[in-house]
Parts: C-alpha cells; structure tokens; sequence
C-alpha cells in the first residue's frame, strides 16, 4: 500500500515514485496535491528551500520526469544574465514537447518580449490543456539580475494568462528574497535536512551488485559514524562511499575475514577512514591519488597535501617590503619613532601605554566628573587612578593582531623598509614594481585607490606564521619589532 | 593568421636601421657592420641556447602534466558502466601547477605548456588571464573565442565561412560550448573514419578541452566558483580539464574556493622547479663555458645577479640583460670585432685598419704588457702594425686558453668549497665565479679559511672530491689537462696504497679501544688528555702528509688559473665591464631622474646658463624647475599667494633694480600665467594636489609632505 496517494495517478507509478524517492514522502505528496491533476491550475509561484543536499533539485526532477509533465529545467547559476536566462526557457519550450529540431533562435531581451514569445510557444505546443511547470533553481541568482525579473517570475500565471507554475528552488530563506516593492507571495515548502537514519536508508539503497545489500549497509553505518559528524552532504557522502569501499572489501577478497565479521572489518577500515576525513575529504590530495594510493597500498604520508606548501620563495627586498608592510601594519603609528629611530631613548612600552591611555581615560572620566559634579572632585581623582590600571589591563589586552591588518601609506611603508635593512636601497623602480606585484600576489592589498594622486594605501594580508618564517630567511626578529609582543 | 606569412624584407629593412643606429655613435670606424653581424650571431646562438634549456627544464613538469591529462577523462570513457564509476561524483579534473613567484617568466611556460598540450593532447586549449575576466560573462566569452579559433586554427580554411558568426550573435553560455565540442567532435569523428586512422592517432576520439588560468590569485573568487560549478554541471558532455597557474602556494585554492565548490574538483599538485635553480642552470651553460667568446665582467655580473636575487627572481629579465650586456658591449667597444671564436677572430685580425690598430694599443691592458716588454719590443708594438698583429694573434690565444682552464679550475675548486661546513667560498658556483673575477681569490680571508678547513677533510670524502675533479678535467676540452689529471691519479693511488696498508695493521687502533674500557670520569678525561698531547706532538701520519699535499696541489692550480681576468692583456675585447650603464638602464630611479631634472636642470638640458652653483634660484631656469624648488622649502600645506609672490620676486630678479616701480605690488599678466601652468604641471607630476583643508592652499605629496 502506497504512503503517495492522489486519484489522478494508478498505484504502481506512486509506488515507482516513493521507491525513487526514499525518506521524502511527505513533501512529494504535498506537491502532488498542489500540482493537482494535470490540466488543473496550480498555484501560480512554489518556493522550495533547504539545505544543501536536501533533495530540491533531485525531487523536482524525478517528479517531473516520472509523471512525463511538461516542464523547463533552468539553473541560474548557469544563465547568468536575464536575457541568457529567458531565452534558455524558451529554447527548451521549443524542444520539450515537439521532437522536431530546434527552429531558429528567438532574440528576447526583456520580461515583455518573454511574456509575449511564452504566449506563442504555449499556443503553438499545444500545452494550453495541461499545466506547465517552470523550474528555477539556485534562484538566489535571479535576485543579481534585474529588479522586475523576480515579480515578474512569481506572478507569470497571471501576466501570460496560461496555465504556468513558476518553481524556485533555493538554499536560503524566503525572506531575503522578497523586494522592498513587495510582490507576489509565492507558496513556501521546506525540505529539512536528512537525519542519519534517512542517510543510511538512501546511501545502502545502491549497493554494489557484486556484495550483499546487508554487507554494504555495515560499511554505509561505519562509514556514517566517522563522517557524520563534519559531513552531512549526501553526494559527499556517497562518494566518499565508493572511493573507500574497495579498502573496506579487501579482507574478505583476501579470505582473511568473510562478510559477517564485522569487527575485523571495522579494525581495518576505521583508521583509513579517519585518515580520509583528513586528505581527500578536505581536497588536499585528489580522489583519484586517493584511489591510486589505495591500489599500490602507499601510506598517505608519502604525498603531501595542497596545504603542507606553503613556502613561497620571494626576492631579497620583497621579503623585507612585506616585513616592513606587516609591521606597518600591525604596529600603531606612534610607535614607529620607538623602533626606527637609532637614538629613540628608553622609551618603554609602559611608559608609552601611560601615555596615551591616561589622555582617554582621563578624558572618560573627566566627563563623567561634570556630570558627578565638582564637590567630589578629590575623591573622584583617587578613584581616578585606580581606574586607570584596570583600563591599562584591558587596553594590554586589545592585541592589534586580533582587531587585524590597518591600512597604511606608501611612504611609510618605504621609510620602515630604509630602517630595517642593512645596506642602502635606491628607490629604484624595481622596488616599486615589487610593491606592485606583491599586490597581485595578494600578499599586500590595496585599500580604497580612487584617488590616484593621493599616495596609495595598503594592508598587509599575509598571517603571523607565514611572515615569521619569511623573516626567518633573513635573519629579522620580527617579534622584536612588533608592538603586541614587547 | 595572416600575419604569419608576411614577407621577410620587412624585417630585414628594419634590422638594416638597426645596423645604421649601430655605426652612428662611432662612425670613425668602419667594423660597424661586421660588430652588427657578430653581435646578432652571437645572440642568435645565446638564444637558442637558453631556449633549450629552458625545454629541458621543463620537460619533467610537461611529461608529468601530459600523463595526468591522459589519464584525466580516459577512465569515464572506458568503463562507465562500472559500479563505482556510476556511483562516484565526477569531479573536474584539475592541475594546480605551482610555478614560483617570477610572473614574468611564467608566460613563457604557458606558450611552451600549451603548444605541448597542443602536440600531445588536445587542440582545444584556453588561457584565461584574470584581467579579462571580470565577471563570468567575460569568462565564457574568452573562452569560446579561444575555443572556437582554435577550431579554425586545426582544421584547415575550407569552411571557415562555417563558423564565421559574429561573435555577439552567438550565445555565450556553456550549452553553446557544449553544442560547438559535439559538432567538431562528430565532424572529426566521421573525418577519421574515413581518411586513415594513423593520421589523427595523437589526440584520441573526444579529447579534452583544457582550459588554462594564468594568474589564480588575480582571478575573483565569484568568477571562480560560478565557472566551477557550471562547468561541473556539464561535465558528462564536456570532457573539461582545468589548469590553475599558482604563483604563490597551492593554499590559495582553499582560500579562493569553499569547501562547497572545491569538492567539484579533483586537484593535483605540480611543482615546476625554483627560478634559482633555473638561474644557476642559465650561468652554467652561458657563463661559465669557453664556448661563447663573449664575458661579463665582475661588477656587470653582480648587478645582474643583484637584479635578480633582490628584486624579481625573473630568469627572462635575467637573459634580457644579458643580452643588452652583449648589444652594449659590441656598440660601445670597437675592438668587439675580434670578440668571435678564435678561428674567425685570428683571421680578423690580420684585416685590423690602422685606427683598429691604435685602438688596441691605447687599451689599458695592452699598456700594462707593453711596459713589461723589452725596449726594442717596445717599439716594435707600439710602431709596426703587422708585428703588433702577430702578437694581438699570440694573445687572443692565450687568453682563449686562459677561459679554457679557468672553467675547468673553478668547478674543480667548486667541488672543494661546495661540501665544506659554512661554505666559506660560497655555495653557488657563481658566488665562487664573482669571487675570483674580482681580485686575486688566494689573497681573500676566506681562502684562507677554506685552505685550512679542507685540510681537515677526511679521507672518504677527499677520495671522492678528487675523483669528481679527475672527471671534471677529463670531460673539458683543455689541453694543459693531461699533466693535472696524470697527478691527481696518482694522488688517488697513493690513498688506495693507504688504505691497504693501514688495513695490514689494523692494531693501532688498540688506543681507542682502551678508552671504551674506561669508564669513571677522572680516567676518561686523563686519558683524553695525553691522547691529544700525543697527538700535538707526534709527527703526522702518512694519510695527513697526503692530504697536505693535495691541498697544497689545488692551491697551486688555483694560483696558476684562477687569475682575475682584468690581469689579462687584450681582456677588454671580450668582457663587458661598464656596469654603470647596465644599472642605469635595467635598476632605473624615477625618483631620483625626477628630482636631479628639476632641482638640477643642466643635467638634462645642458645648456651653459643653467649651469650654476648649487643653492640660488636661477631665473633663467624653466618655469617648473623655479616653481619646485620653492616648494620644497614649505610643508605640507603650501599657500598659492606667497608661492606666486616668490616665483615673480625670482623670476624678476634678472632684471635688476631698475625695474619698475609700479609693477612691484601688482604681479604681472604673463607671469602670473606662467605661474599657474607651471604649478599645474607639478600637479600633473604628481607633486601636489588641491587641497580642500585650506582655501588658496595646495598640499605636499611628496618628501616631506607630511
């Protein structure tokens, strides 16, 4: 007895249906009950969201092909401007009903001309009797597009006067779709997210035609109990399936082990899967050096991943431009007279702190002494102080590191360059070009270059690490230098 | 492509002008010509020369690159029926190719990258540059551009009117790229089938559209990630393989692309190797070879390798000034004519004009070697051409010679510093080079050091340095060499006899065994003691003699050819030395061109008025050079009415006290003009800008400014 029930349908296709499309009953048959039967009006526009691999794409598709509706598939990703998008949609209208070959393709630039060539399609396919659906998917696209094409899409049924269903199909909320001008509401339908059960029924569904259904949903269950955690993409998922399977396999082709053992099994496969979840997962090695490792039986080890280089071998001055530029960073202004200038003084970082912390605290405080009133004045300077050590603490504590890079002129970063290097630098045009290709590299960035002649700003964008062992190259203590480390 | 077939007389004009150019300066003498030809032959060879080596740099990269596209889509389309090719999610498979931070070199290794392809893989192949690509819809643009061109390209004209659509009446998307692979795919399908099937056999029935990013880090990351997930869309009808070109590390992948997106691709790692290593390479087979005739200098070597260390890393900037050496070299020395392989260079020199010949007598070294002659000789040389002719003939070989050896000398010596512990000499061989070009090696402290370090060498590693020398030697094409190979033979002999009678009395080492025994400290440390009093006085041993010797041996051979090359008579015909020229060509200072122009303008304009002591303002300078040094005595804020009242005081100075009276407070028209168009070609320069804190103020941009 099937779960899917609607009159307009016999048993046995329902029942193909919900065979498709496990752990998803519920909303297919609310669908089937908004489609209604096929020559029935729908409701005008359907938005359908939810987290990524929930089934979206995949249901609309099975549904539609299965009960042979006529419909139009678009991604918005893929047509990225409105025009290319409205002309997809008519081209597939020419070709989904009729099998002759595609006629000479219509120019349509605007939602007007789409509203009036759909019309012409719609009469001359003969689709006037039977409900045509629209899918739309990744429709957070169609909000970049231009403003009317949104509107226009929810409330198609009415502009064209034909029997049309507009589906969207999105990742996010309702919510942040809907335009300032308001619109039609469309009609919202969730998909959550699979629970592990449901994943564990649809991962086992396709198991290999070589080993039994049950020997494959105990490796799906451990499999889901090492990924689960950090993964719960069905497609992920299931790749990761096949990738790992002949590993899982190979105790019981060796004879070591038959297919009921599943201790043995778990023993030999747990630590791989675990180290899966490490490299291939994360795409620091490729599945397919993933595979090949498996085959030769390679420890992983051998073959580092895309994140173990991270050394980037950069000519003598530009090591120093991006030192000077992280310091320039990262180090207040005020500070730079303490650590470029030879003769500086003993100027230490308490006393500095002293400094210019007192003046804003004094001046909180003092603000809050007119307020208070000047008979407590006396008290209130004790108190003063005291207020002053706490906030001294919490100001220790607001590392620059933490707030981030800081934007800072060209000349700057030139002037600690000069004092950080040892031998004279020309400002030769090699230098400059440096600063320039540092940019491209995007070890440096450039902040807000509208103005031309006004001397460029830049941030620097490299981490602490990476620029602790590019100064390590040159021999500088970095640390020495920087403000949040004295 | 038509421009390909162009005719050559065009070139050939062009490199007559150049010819011209060539003779203009030194019009006196009459090589001009045959310095060109020279010059040009020599290049052409250089050329070549670092071109192959770039290939063969490269190769292992390419090799390793072709077998992985090879791989890439073969195993789709051979067994798609299996199980674990249905179930596995088809990712695109994608090289991420790390080349190094010399963007400059990296356009090369794309054209030799895409022709390789080209021969070995696929026709269809695309080079994305991220300037071009600001959005996607710019992407898929370029992209079918290249695509479809490259169709044209392959196959012959006959239908180019086929394919000759404008290109905006074509829909740039991804369906139209699909539908154009399936047509060119079918057609050379049916193409195959009916010509033989040898001909096409190098690319394979659907083979894979490549698509190249030049620069990753440039590209945005929305361009990136919308191109990805399209294309994973339509992997199954369009065999896509990508190739990122990195220039800093692979990270930057994880950080251009999430999670989501990077899991459509399948990323493979390629290194090609370090431009140092492809420098070191480039200096071995250019400079340190007596094949070219032509030499740098100390101080025109270390600029360049300076340009190359601190500034780019870029091997092609590297071969560039190299090549402005050789161009500067042959136009600026008219001796340059004999600056050929020996065999020309000696038939040349007997066709030497009288002019060429006072040339060589008024060369510095040429001087040197005179005065050490003999007095008759003396006025032999300095008066007799034909004699002076024979002699050039005599030192032109020696000096050929001299290369010969001093090549030999300095790897063998190289073989010495490179495995000493701090490499006192230098680790690279150039480092040495430079060393010993520069003055006499033997005289430095770090010789000294390194003589004494290798005198502590032990014995396994000195038989093994011998024997690389011993190779060294036999490989090059010297003549001197038997003598030196003969002798260091037998040095390894004599080790070989050493080791055998020291394995006849294997007793001596009884000492040592003694100390194993011991164990509480006091005794250790006694023993320790006399050990190494022993030691100090007891005479050396016979492997310690040996060694000696062998020192004692490299540093004569050091002494007799590792002479710096400025002590060589004739040395100036075949070493490029002007490296004030390089600099000021190839490290060039605008800032500092800019400020000597305008604070000092006789340096350009050469005109005697200008000429002047240093501190006042001459009003007989232009208008700008007045204008900028008045403001550089402001801050940062400079008022335009006190700038305006100096430049009229300055400019009207000249014309003395009896001027009139009445023009003093009201400024007149034509310099107030002058003013203006002055102050705004500093703006124009960069030098100040208006400013909007004050009113009639304009701002400081430079020195100072702030």
């Amino acid at each position: 007895m099937p779960n899917l029930e609607h009159p307009a349908y016999p048993a046995d296709t329902l029942l193909h249906l919900e065979s498709l499309m496990p752990c998803r009953e519920s909303q297919v048959s609310m669908l089937l009950s908004i489609f209604g039967e096929r020559q029935q009006f729908s409701f005008p526009s359907i938005f359908i969201y939810g987290h990524t691999s929930s089934g979206k794409t995949y249901v609309m598709q099975t549904l539609l092909n299965t009960l042979q509706l006529p419909h139009v598939f678009v991604n918005c990703v893929e047509y990225f401007t409105s025009r290319l998008l409205l002309e997809e949609i008519l081209i597939q209208l020419q070709s989904c009903s009729s099998e002759t070959e595609q006629t000479s393709h219509v120019p349509c630039d605007n939602f007007n001309d789409f509203v009036r060539l759909f019309k012409q399609a719609v009469v001359s396919r003969k689709l006037q009797d039977q409900t045509l659906y629209i899918v739309l998917d990744r429709a957070e696209q169609l909000r970049e597009m231009e403003a009317n094409i949104l509107p226009a899409f929810l409330r198609l049924q009415e502009l064209t006067d034909r029997n049309v269903t507009v589906v969207l199909l999105s990742e996010i909320v309702w919510e942040l779709f809907r335009p300032n001008t308001g619109c039609f509401e469309p009609l919202t339908l969730y998909f959550p997210d699979y629970s592990i059960g449901h994943l564990q029924k649809i991962l086992s569904q396709n198991h290999p035609p070589e080993y039994s259904a049950d020997f494959y949903a105990a490796y799906i269950n451990i499999l889901l109990g090492v990924f689960y955690m950090v993964c719960r993409d069905l497609k992920e998922l299931q790749h990761l399936a096949v990738l790992n399977f002949s590993k899982y396999c190979e105790p019981v082709v060796r004879g070591e082990a038959n297919e009921r053992d599943t201790r043995k099994l778990w023993k030999n496969i747990e630590p791989h899967l675990k180290k899966a979840m490490q490299t291939v997962y994360l795409r620091e090695i490729s599945s397919s050096q993933w595979e090949r490792l498996q085959h030769d039986d390679g420890e992983p080890g051998q073959l580092k991943g895309l994140s173990a280089h991270t050394h980037v071998e950069l000519p003598y001055y530009s090591k120093f431009l991006l030192i000077a530029a992280y310091l320039a960073s990262y180090n207040p202004v005020r500070t730079d007279k303490r650590f470029f200038l030879k003769h500086h003084g003993k100027i230490r970082k308490t006393n500095f702190l002293k400094k210019h912390e007192k003046q804003t605290i004094c001046y909180r405080v003092g603000a809050k002494n007119r307020t208070e009133g000047i008979t407590k004045e006396r008290t209130v300077n004790e108190g003063n102080s005291n207020k002053c050590n706490v906030t001294k603490i919490n100001g220790q504590k607001t590392s620059n590191h933490l707030l981030g890079p800081k934007p800072f002129p060209l000349d700057r970063l030139l002037a600690i360059l000069y004092s950080i290097v040892d031998n004279r630098v020309a400002p030769t045009a090699n230098i400059f070009s440096q600063i320039t290709s540092l940019v491209t590299l995007q070890l440096l960035s450039v902040v807000g270059h509208n103005d031309q002649l006004d001397g460029p700003r830049y941030k620097c964008t490299v981490s602490l690490d990476f620029i602790r062992a590019i100064a390590r190259t040159v021999n500088f203590d970095i640390i020495k230098y920087l403000y949040d480390f004295l | 492509g038509c421009f390909v077939f162009k005719p050559s007389p065009k070139k050939r004009k062009l490199s007559q002008k150049t010819a011209n150019y060539f003779g203009e300066r030194n019009n006196a003498s009459e090589d001009t010509d045959l310095r060109f030809v020279t010059c040009q032959s020599l290049w052409n060879q250089i050329k070549s020369e670092t071109e192959q080596i770039q290939e063969d740099l490269n190769k292992q990269l390419f090799d390793n690159l072709v077998s992985f596209l090879r791989r890439s889509h073969s195993e789709f389309q051979e067994k798609t029926t299996e199980w674990t090719c249905r179930m596995k999610s088809r990712e695109i498979p994608t090289a991420a190719l790390v080349l190094g931070v010399n963007v400059t070199d990296h356009d090369l290794t794309f054209r030799s990258l895409s022709e390789v392809l080209q021969n070995n893989i696929t026709p269809y192949i695309a080079l994305l540059e991220a300037k071009d690509c600001p959005g996607i819809k710019n992407l898929i643009q370029k992209l079918m551009g290249q695509l479809m061109n490259c169709y044209i390209d392959v196959d012959s004209l006959e239908d180019e009117d086929h394919v000759q659509v404008s290109q905006n009446r074509i829909r740039c998307s991804m369906t139209s790229i699909i539908s154009w692979y399936q047509n060119v795919t079918k057609k050379t399908d049916s193409e195959t089938r009916s010509k033989k099937r040898t001909s096409s056999s190098r690319h394979w029935q659907s083979p894979p559209v490549v698509v190249i990013f030049k620069d990753m880090e440039s590209f945005t990351t929305k361009v990136l990630q919308d191109f990805i997930v399209i294309s994973s869309q339509h992997i199954h009808e369009l065999p896509l393989v990508l190739i990122f070109g990195i220039a800093t590390s692979p990270m930057i992948i994880h950080s251009l692309l999430p999670h989501s997106v990077s899991s459509l691709l399948c990323i493979e790692l390629f290194q090609s190797l370090s431009c140092k290593e492809h420098l070191s390479t480039i200096i071995d087979k250019l400079l340190l070879t007596a094949q070219l005739p032509f030499k740098l200098g100390e101080k025109v070597l270390q600029v360049l390798i300076n340009i190359f260390l601190y500034h780019d890393f870029s091997v092609q900037n590297f071969i560039k000034g190299f090549q402005l050496c050789v161009v500067e070299h042959f136009y600026s020395q008219p001796l340059s004519v004999l600056c050929c392989p020996l065999v020309d260079a000696k038939k040349r020199v007997n066709s030497l004009s009288r002019d060429q010949c006072e040339n060589i007598r008024r060369l510095p070294s040429f001087r040197r070697y005179v005065e050490n002659q003999v007095s008759e000789k003396q006025i032999l040389l300095l008066t007799a051409d034909n004699f002076l002719k024979e002699i050039t003939q005599k030192l032109l070989e020696d000096l050929h010679v001299y290369h010969e050896n001093y090549v030999s000398v300095l790897r063998c010596l190289h073989v010495f510093t490179s495995s000493l512990p701090k490499y006192p000499l230098g680790k690279q061989i150039r480092e040495l080079h430079c060393a010993c070009l520069e003055n006499q090696v033997w005289q430095t402290e770090e010789y000294e050091s390194f003589l004494q370090l290798a005198r502590m060498l032990n014995k396994s590693d000195l038989v093994t340095m011998l024997e690389q020398c011993v190779e060294i030697f036999v490989s090059s094409s010297g003549k001197e060499f038997d003598k030196i190979v003969e002798k260091l033979k037998e040095f390894l002999t004599q080790f070989q006899e050493l080791e055998e009678a020291f394995q006849e009395r294997d007793g001596s080492v009884s000492a040592q065994k003694e100390l194993q025994k011991k164990t509480d400290l006091y005794h250790l440390q006694k023993t320790l003691l006399e050990l190494k009093e022993s030691r100090r006085s007891r005479k050396l041993t016979k492997f310690e003699m040996l060694r000696f010797e062998v020192v004692e041996y490299i540093d004569s051979l050091v002494r007799a050819h590792l002479v710096p090359a400025d002590h060589k008579t004739l040395h100036e015909i075949v070493y490029f030395n002007t490296a004030s020229v390089l600099r000021g060509h190839l490290n060039a200072a605008p800032r500092v061109a800019l400020h000597t122009s305008l604070n000092n303008p006789y340096c350009y304009l050469k005109n005697q008025a200008l000429k002047n002591d240093g501190g006042n303002i001459s009003n007989k300078a232009p208008d700008i050079c007045i204008v900028y040094k008045l403001h550089l005595e402001c801050g940062r804020l400079i008022n335009l009415v006190d700038w305006l009242e100096a430049f009229s005081t300055v400019v009207t100075a000249a014309e003395g006290p009896n001027a009139d009276a009445t023009s003093s407070d009201q400024v007149d028209d034509i310099i107030h003009a002058r003013f203006i168009q002055a102050v705004s070609e500093l703006e124009l320069l960069g030098f100040i800008k208006p400013s909007k804190q004050k009113t009639d103020h304009v701002a400081r941009l430079t020195w100072g400014g702030c």
